[in-house]
């Protein structure tokens, strides 16, 4: 469904992914880790249509869409969850979802979302997107404006940071919710062993190159064994 | 009856489609009165001099409304007008302003609206004015109010200003003087075009005791449009004075902001913020990734900033 070939991408003179080649399939539940800088956000960008690769193919249902900008791949079933959600003054709770839906959507029907990620609808619906919200706030309200796009591939990156108040479970119900109703694809960018837990692939990423891929079962017993990037680790 | 002209620019700035239904108005056109109407608590009675009229609003007055729309649809007319409102101890009323100019002509359309708002004791003023400019002509559009209000103790007035489009040139002044546990707030929405030029100054004097006053101005400066924000809070007893001017600037649009806070007493507490900037590219992209257009996501997101 999803086929990335030979995809390379580098920022400021630095090869950030180096010659990537990885399949999605239709339907299934990838969890992306590995260690920080790695290139795993950089990954979810450039399929996203954020970054542009330097070399390499997206296909998407065979169709070539490296060219493709942003919004094209978004109409075409793409959705992308910022790691950290952007702020608009003046845009409301609703309006986003209702932009996000592509329809006028009824309060009660954008409600319904925002209840999933467990926030009090009646609380947040008519609140402006903006620095009166905390972190943990707009995470969950961008994991809801991508459940209302309902599209066939949905890219979470790092959904779980900022959102400890609210129970880990509710938000692989949420995943797992969103993957048995929408039967879409979807690639999860995430260091937690909870969401590594109910991955149907799970993909390594380390220093731009895909370290490994396989299911959790043939990945997360080794998983320790990749360099995780932190110093004192290293020197323990 | 009203030409289709008259009939568009009212319903912009006034939200009527002709002569109110309810409450008190007074409908200036080209420099003449085109409709007064007083009611049982609100009389509308024109200055001796023919400058302009004096709205009183009987003490106690609640829930009703005053329209004073000012219309200028002739070309190389200045149209200046004094407005005076007494507004009675313990009312509660809306005051609809506004200016629409119509310039089909070569020469300048001016309108200059002097407002006075002397609000009594414990009364509750929501004050709305919105400016606009239209007319195919070459000829300018101009619009210069002021607003200078003298809230009494305990008083309440929120204005909302709005000015998006067709005025060529405006330079708008506030002024307030706060009593006592009075409280101002004023909300200000510019888009500015083409060469428009708008300039707002706002000056407010917290005399009384407990009194607050909040200036929240957000614009939008496009093609090559300039813009001035002064505001100056002076905090002259414990007091509260917020002013906040948020701007995006784009293409060539230029916006200065000059605040200026100024504590004359130790419990006053006085904060300014301002932010000027072009739309956050992180802003377009995330609103692409919903589907929209760049174009799309831009308008989105002024709309937004300006609702």
């Amino acid at each position: 469904m999803l086929e990335l070939k030979n995809v390379s991408f580098s920022a400021d003179g630095k090869e950030i992914l180096k010659n990537i080649n990885l399949v999605i399939e239709e339907g299934k539940f990838v969890v992306m880790t590995g260690p920080n800088g790695g290139g795993k956000s950089t990954l979810a960008k450039v399929i996203a249509g954020i970054e542009k690769p330097d070399s390499g193919q997206i296909l998407l249902d065979g169709q070539d869409i490296t060219d493709w900008s942003i919004t094209k791949r978004a109409n075409c079933g793409v959705s992308f969850a910022f790691q950290q959600p952007v702020r608009f003054k003046g845009v409301t709770v609703k309006d986003l979802i209702m932009l996000a839906s592509g329809k006028n959507l009824s309060t009660a029907a954008a409600c319904e979302y925002l209840s999933e990620v467990g926030l009090c609808a009646k609380d947040y619906i008519d609140r402006e997107i903006n620095g009166s919200l905390s972190g943990g706030e707009l995470k969950r309200i961008e994991i809801a404006t991508v459940m209302a796009r309902k599209t066939k591939l949905t890219l979470f990156d790092e959904p779980e940071a900022g959102i400890d108040l609210w129970s880990f479970k509710n938000l692989i119900d949420v995943f797992e919710k969103m993957h048995t109703e929408i039967k879409g694809s979807i690639l999860i960018i995430s260091h937690q062993e909870r969401i590594l837990n109910i991955a149907d692939q799970v993909v390594v990423i380390s220093g731009g190159k895909i370290a490994q891929v396989g299911t959790k079962e043939e990945v997360l017993p080794g998983l320790f064994g990749v360099d995780l990037g932190c110093k004192f680790f290293k020197e323990a | 009856m009203f030409s289709d002209i008259i009939k568009n620019l009212l319903s912009e700035v006034a939200g009527v489609e002709g002569i109110p239904t309810i409450g008190a108005f007074n409908i200036r056109n080209n420099g003449k009165s085109a409709g007064r109407s007083s009611t049982e608590t609100i009389q509308i009675i024109p200055k001796p001099d023919g400058t302009g009229i004096d709205i009183m609003i009987k003490p106690g007055t609640k829930n009703e409304s005053v329209h004073i729309p000012a219309l200028v649809t002739e070309t190389d007319m200045h149209d200046v007008v004094y407005n005076d409102f007494h507004i009675g101890e313990g009312a509660d009323v809306t005051i609809v302003a506004g200016c629409g100019i119509h310039n089909c002509g070569s020469g300048i359309s001016q309108h200059d609206g002097i407002h006075r708002f002397f609000v009594g004791k414990d009364a509750k003023v929501k004050y709305v004015e919105k400016h606009i400019g239209e007319g195919d002509g070459n000829g300018q559009n101009i619009i210069n109010p002021q607003t200078h209000i003298f809230a009494e103790e305990n008083s309440y007035l929120e204005m909302d200003t709005v000015q998006l489009k067709g005025v060529d040139s405006t330079k708008r002044i506030s002024t307030a003087k706060l009593g006592a546990g009075a409280t101002v707030v004023i909300k200000e929405k510019i888009m500015t075009h083409g060469e428009q030029y708008a300039e707002t100054s706002f000056d407010v004097e917290l005399e009384g005791e407990g009194c607050s006053a909040k200036l929240i101005s957000r614009s939008v400066a496009r093609d090559s449009s300039k813009q001035l924000f002064r505001s100056k809070l002076c905090g002259n007893n414990a007091c509260y004075g917020h002013s906040e001017c948020d701007a995006i600037i784009m293409d060539n649009g230029i916006v200065a902001a000059e605040p200026e806070i100024i504590a004359n007493n130790v419990d006053a507490t006085l904060i300014h913020e301002a932010a000027i900037g072009k739309i956050a590219g992180e802003q377009l992209t995330k609103l692409m990734t919903l589907g929209l257009t760049e174009k799309e996501a831009e308008a989105q997101i002024i709309n937004g900033f300006l609702k």
